[in-house]
């Protein structure tokens, strides 16, 4: 079972907010999907070392070549807000 | 009470490749702002991670220099957090798998070294930069992010702030030497966080952690870890507890300012990097980076004791950074006393710049100038005392001794003749000294060298004024 607690914490990480409702409804498909996937659980795997990638190739690295970058312009041509060549946000409180 | 002071640390240095650790952007510190950003260190959706080889051999090489075991196989993992110096609501990091496990380094103690272990090493992309702007808004300036980074976390091994600048000395100089980084505090490359607490020794009763940030030079590391020192002591004293927090140092105020209390563990949400797979470190590459890595402090150390015959601590001193250990073999090149060039290099060259807080990079003289002056000497062109006020010049001008001792008139008078009328006359003005030292008093003597000394403002060759003094005594 995934708590409201817990929902309102991973809310909480993604810098989202929800009303009462809203986190009951998460709370309760929340809940679904983990009983769903708890099956896996059932499987014994004492032994069997952590599998973080199915895919078999292994990475390639590139040489430490220094390319062209984006001219400051290029850089900013998306940004919302600017100033002095900086990307400009809303003030940061944590 | 007794009580034992349980330090760790976590370090941030920042590795010296030419291109960023997923993209080909510059690396290369300042520059104007965001002109070293590219689709992949912006974030931009669709953009791919591509890892630079040198970052992982960079690591490897940090991993064999403290004793580290290197993976064979490995893995980037995403750790998750909003902050907007990270473009992408995450770094892509190592979690459970880091590139190298264990090791240690070695720091010397009063009763012999002592081993402080590594608990890992991991590679990882550094972060943007942001300041703040006139009217309460955040600028952002992400040219370093995607910097390469190592992140060197030891186990809480150290017991005192002295202790714990000892480690990063030996760190910062291991990392120099293997030439990864240039570990320079102040432009942020290499950068510490630290971790204490103090534990009652007959109670087991410790204080909660408090985590140090901020800390831009090993002397503030050094002092934040005194003043928290004492506060821990003070709260167990008082039977107080504390709550796990994180602080900064204030550098103005001297004391340390709670930043934020953390609140159980800080939860990242890591999980296996999509956009990479598996990284394979093949035997052989570790073996070749083994052989290929530069002479290690200990080794330099080793060979000068050997191959210049100095003693122990002269190797230690002269080694313990890679820009001395180098000064000092250059300069050995015009001097024909190793043992004297290492005199010269731990008294008065490094007490200058002990004292200036500078760096053996930052002279004006270069280890030729060095050597000549040490030449100079040996040849008995100038007195040792001459020789320290020459040296003094150097540092305050930069020009070479020749020129100095030339512009100065400080060559020293071994003329035979010409000293011979400076001691004549010494003599005449001091029939008393010489009264004494036939009757015995053999300081005597040393007055009268010192007379000479004296009228020719230091420039009389001693050893010819003393033989030419006690021939004419004896002539008398």
């Amino acid at each position: 079972m995934i708590s409201k607690k817990e929902i309102e914490h991973i809310a909480n990480l993604s810098k989202l907010k929800f009303n009462k409702d809203e986190i009951e409804g998460f709370a309760e498909k929340f809940s679904e999907i983990i009983n769903y996937v708890e099956k896996l659980q059932e499987v014994d795997t004492k032994g069997v070392e952590t599998t973080y990638q199915v895919n078999p190739n292994t990475q390639f690295m590139r040489e430490d070549n220094v390319l062209e970058s984006f001219s400051n312009e290029e850089a900013l041509s998306n940004a919302p807000d600017k100033q002095y060549g900086y990307f400009k946000l809303p003030k940061i409180l944590d | 009470m007794a009580y034992k002071t349980i330090i760790g640390l976590e370090i941030h240095s920042e590795l010296m490749t030419n291109s960023k650790i997923f993209c080909n952007c510059t690396t290369e510190f300042g520059g104007d702002i965001n002109t070293h950003c590219c689709p992949v260190c912006l974030g931009l959706p669709g953009a791919l991670p591509v890892i630079n080889k040198k970052v992982v051999e960079y690591g490897i090489r940090a991993g064999i220099a403290f004793h580290s075991d290197i993976a064979r196989e490995t893995k980037m993992d995403r750790k998750n957090y909003f902050y907007p110096d990270l473009v992408k609501g995450y770094q892509i990091s190592q979690d459970n798998i880091p590139l190298c496990s264990g090791g240690f380094i070695e720091v010397e103690k009063e009763d012999g070294p002592k081993e402080i272990r590594i608990r890992r090493i991991h590679i990882e992309e550094d972060t943007g930069k942001s300041v703040h702007s006139e009217d309460g808004g955040s600028l952002l300036d992400y040219n370093r992010s995607g910097v390469p980074l190592i992140e060197i976390v030891t186990e809480p091994d150290m017991n005192s702030p002295e202790e714990v600048k000892e480690f990063l000395e030996k760190l910062k100089a291991t990392l120099e030497y293997i030439e990864v980084s240039d570990v320079k505090m102040e432009e942020g490359s290499l950068r510490c966080d630290v971790n204490i607490n103090v534990v009652e020794e007959e109670t087991g009763v410790k204080t909660s952690i408090t985590e140090l940030k901020n800390l831009n030079s090993f002397k503030a590391v050094v002092k934040a870890l005194e003043y928290e020192e004492k506060r821990h002591i003070e709260l167990l004293k008082e039977g107080k507890e504390n709550l796990k927090e994180t602080r900064r140092w204030d550098e103005v105020n001297n004391e340390t300012i709670v930043m934020r209390v953390k609140e159980g563990a800080a939860d990242y949400r890591y999980f296996p990097e999509p956009d990479l797979v598996k990284i394979e470190i093949e035997e052989e590459w570790i073996e070749s980076i083994r052989k290929n890595l530069p002479e290690l402090p200990h080794d330099k150390k080793e060979r000068f004791m050997k191959e210049y015959d100095i003693p122990e601590y002269d190797a230690g001193v002269l080694t313990q950074s890679k820009y001395l250990a180098a000064f000092y073999e250059e300069t050995v090149k015009y001097s024909d006393d190793p043992k004297q060039v290492s005199n010269w290099i731990m008294g008065d060259v490094l007490r200058r710049i002990n004292d200036e807080e500078i760096e053996i990079k930052d002279l004006k003289f270069t280890s030729k100038d060095l050597g000549e002056l040490l030449k100079l000497i040996e040849d008995g062109k100038i007195s040792n005392n001459i020789g320290k006020k020459v040296l003094r010049d150097m540092f305050d001008t930069g020009k070479s001794p020749s020129t100095i001792v030339k512009e100065k008139g400080l060559i020293q008078i071994s003329d035979e003749g010409a000293l011979k009328e400076i001691v004549e006359k010494v003599i005449k003005n001091n029939e008393q000294s010489i009264m004494d030292y036939k009757n015995g008093k053999n300081r005597a003597l040393g007055f009268l060298v010192g007379q000479v000394m004296k009228e020719t403002r230091g420039k009389a060759n001693p050893q010819l004024a003393n033989k030419l003094i006690l021939e004419i005594i004896d002539e008398k």
